[in-house]
């Protein structure tokens, strides 16, 4: 086991810089999600750290030990792919025995690490099966197996659930976070699924354009996203641009907002407030103020129920506001109702702009 | 599963059947007639054609048992038709790696062209340009001796060489065709997944790729080593007095001695022999693909 720590890497692609001067730490034992929309260069990052690709400038060490130049065979890793990349003309226990049998290690260990590393995936029965007899989940459990059963210093994902249906993902997140805690290794995890990366990592890190934008663990990137790309991508959010005054922010029409997180900025600034849709209290009338919470007035232009909640979509100066609201009752509100938004400086982070 | 299986297969054969009759059609008509018309000549005691008086015989089988000649050039034969197959696996694969796995886009389509184009051209250019380059005072001998400081004499013409090089060129494109078929079929994933577990390049060549491209490897194996078993162009041509082999005796039989009965007994003899070592090796083969 050991930690992973990535300086200052860049790598081009001719004129694409796929990664621009990325730092992120990686502490020993830690399940990190790097999460990013498609070309972000989130997948390229993790095939540097597995070694399948080298960086053009910056460095790599896994457990203190330089690996930029190291190629990926000699790197001690344990890597899952998005296809599973399950050797088809072996059985799954010839699969999870690779690693090892190409070690050199003899064939009585291969065997009982195989069946415990079988065991710890629930698939202890089924060694003697071939890769195209299993369902999409038993395959991402094989490739999971397979990837740890050399005791590798660090585990890494790519996007290792995108190709099961929903209700399996679910399953799979909690039996990989059970079997990852389980072993204690050092996890890093490429996804483009933000609720994944949410529910799953102790850190998140979020990249665009090759960049890393933000990097913590998912409360405080949620509740203190530092740009607007963080605070859209990673949740939804409401954002209300406008120039910085001493506790907020002013809309061009003059309405006041005020944001009790985020970075003071100096008044005048350019701006904005993010507030997430379920802070936000949604009514039909203004109720009892108390003094400082943000309060804007507008008229519901959509509504769309999910059963467990509603989203309403408000119109107000010309900006569509989205507030979600969890159906405790039976009181909803129609659409084209005037309505009245409320919500605490709290839950308004204030955000340098472009951002 | 297996009984719902059978029927939609009737269903569809039903369906299918105006699709499947003209190849069948046109196979029946011009393979299986003349074929069988060749087998009845095997049983003769000469041509029908020529008016003279004939009879039944088995004499032209048993002319291939009571003469050691016929089964030492079909020894012959087949050592060619393995060898051949050998050197074009080992030109072959590599090339066909290349293109599956190396190259990309246009140099992909240039290269791919490079090993199409012997398919393209006529096969007697083919053989007769080869007898211009490996004769005494040819283009390998002159240019050798133009670049080398000493006298060296190259004269590979009506030589077993000749011959086998010859007929690799010929049928090298089949093994690099079926084989860049297979590895293009390989998840480069897998490949990936090899090395992050730890296996060299060469580990992951011998225990993935070449396992999964063994198709491609039998599949390109028969389609040259069939053919070559029979060859008789190239060992005539390059081989000179040295390329006496079984298909160039089958020739002369049909062209020179116009013995047509003694022939086809010995083309349906080599048959016979390639089906047998096909049904013995598609076992062990199957196993290890």
């Amino acid at each position: 086991m050991a930690g992973v720590t990535v300086s200052e890497v860049s790598r081009r692609f001719g004129a694409h810089k796929a990664l621009d001067n990325v730092s992120i730490d990686f502490a020993d034992g830690g399940f990190y999600a790097l999460l990013g929309p498609s070309g972000s260069g989130k997948t390229t990052l993790l095939r540097q750290i597995a070694g399948f690709d080298f960086p053009d400038s910056g460095r790599i060490s896994i457990g203190g030990e330089s690996v930029e130049r190291v190629p990926v065979e000699k790197r001690r890793i344990g890597m899952v792919f998005q296809n599973y990349a399950l050797f088809p003309n072996m059985s799954v226990a010839d699969n999870v025995a690779f690693g090892l049998s190409v070690r050199g290690e003899a064939k009585a260990v291969i065997a009982t690490e195989v069946q415990r590393a079988l065991d710890l995936v629930q698939l202890g029965k089924l060694g003697g099966r071939r890769p195209h007899q299993l369902s999409g989940g038993q395959r991402q459990r094989v490739a999971l197996a397979r990837a740890i059963v050399t005791k590798p210093r660090v585990l890494l994902l790519d996007e290792p659930l995108g190709a099961l249906d929903k209700a399996l993902r679910v399953d799979m997140q909690i039996e990989l976070k059970r079997i990852q805690r389980e072993i204690g290794i050092t996890t890093i995890f490429v996804t483009h699924d933000q609720e994944e990366a949410l529910t799953m990592s102790d850190r998140i890190g979020i990249l665009r354009d090759g960049r890393l934008v933000q990097e913590g663990p998912p409360e405080e990137i949620y509740d203190r996203p530092k740009s607007e790309f963080a605070a859209t991508f990673l949740g939804d959010a409401n954002i209300f641009r406008g120039d910085a005054t001493a506790n907020g922010i002013r809309l061009p029409d003059g309405t006041a907002i005020a944001a009790g997180v985020g970075d003071r900025l100096a008044a005048g600034a350019k701006a904005s407030c993010a507030v997430r849709p379920e802070r936000i209290q949604i009514a039909t009338d203004a109720g009892a103020t108390d003094g400082d919470a943000n309060v804007l007035r507008g008229q519901v232009s959509k509504r769309i129920f999910a059963g467990n909640n509603s989203t309403y979509f408000v119109d107000r100066a010309g900006q569509t506001l989205k507030v979600i609201v969890q159906n405790t009752g039976l009181d909803r509100l129609a659409e084209g109702q005037d309505v009245v938004l409320r919500w605490s400086p709290e839950s308004t982070v204030l955000i340098a702009a472009a951002g | 599963m297996a009984a719902h299986g059978a029927v939609a297969a009737r269903g569809g054969l039903r369906k299918a059947l105006p699709l499947l009759a003209p190849a069948y059609l046109w196979l029946t008509v011009a393979i299986f007639l003349p074929l069988s018309a060749m087998v009845f000549f095997s049983f003769m005691t000469d041509l029908p054609l020529t008016g003279k008086p004939w009879a039944f015989t088995l004499g032209n089988y048993a002319a291939f048992f009571s003469q050691s000649l016929y089964l030492t050039l079909l020894l012959a034969s087949l050592r060619l038709g393995l060898e051949v197959t050998l050197w074009c696996i080992v030109i072959g694969y590599p090339a066909a790696y290349v293109l599956a796995k190396v190259l990309k886009g246009r140099s992909r389509e240039a290269i791919f062209l490079l090993v199409i184009l012997p398919f393209w051209s006529n096969g007697l250019v083919r053989i007769f340009s080869w007898a211009m380059v490996l004769r005494e005072g040819g283009i390998l001998d002159t240019a050798l001796n133009a670049v080398l400081p000493f006298k060296i004499n190259i004269d590979l013409m009506y030589s077993y060489p000749a011959v086998i090089i010859g007929l690799v060129h010929s049928y090298v494109p089949y093994m690099v065709l079926t084989c860049y078929l297979t590895l293009q079929a390989i998840d480069d994933s897998l490949i990936e997944a090899g090395r992050s577990l730890g296996a060299s390049r060469l580990q992951v060549l011998k225990r993935v790729i070449i396992p999964l491209s063994m198709p491609g490897l039998v599949a390109g194996a028969a389609l040259i080593f069939v053919p070559v078993v029979g060859s008789f162009m190239e060992p005539r041509i390059l081989g000179g007095r040295t390329g006496t082999f079984y298909g160039t005796v089958i020739e002369d039989q049909f062209v020179a001695v116009f013995n047509w009965p003694l022939g086809a007994a010995l083309s349906f003899i080599l048959l016979a022999v390639v089906l047998v070592i096909l049904a013995v090796a598609s076992p062990v083969l199957r196993r290890a693909t």
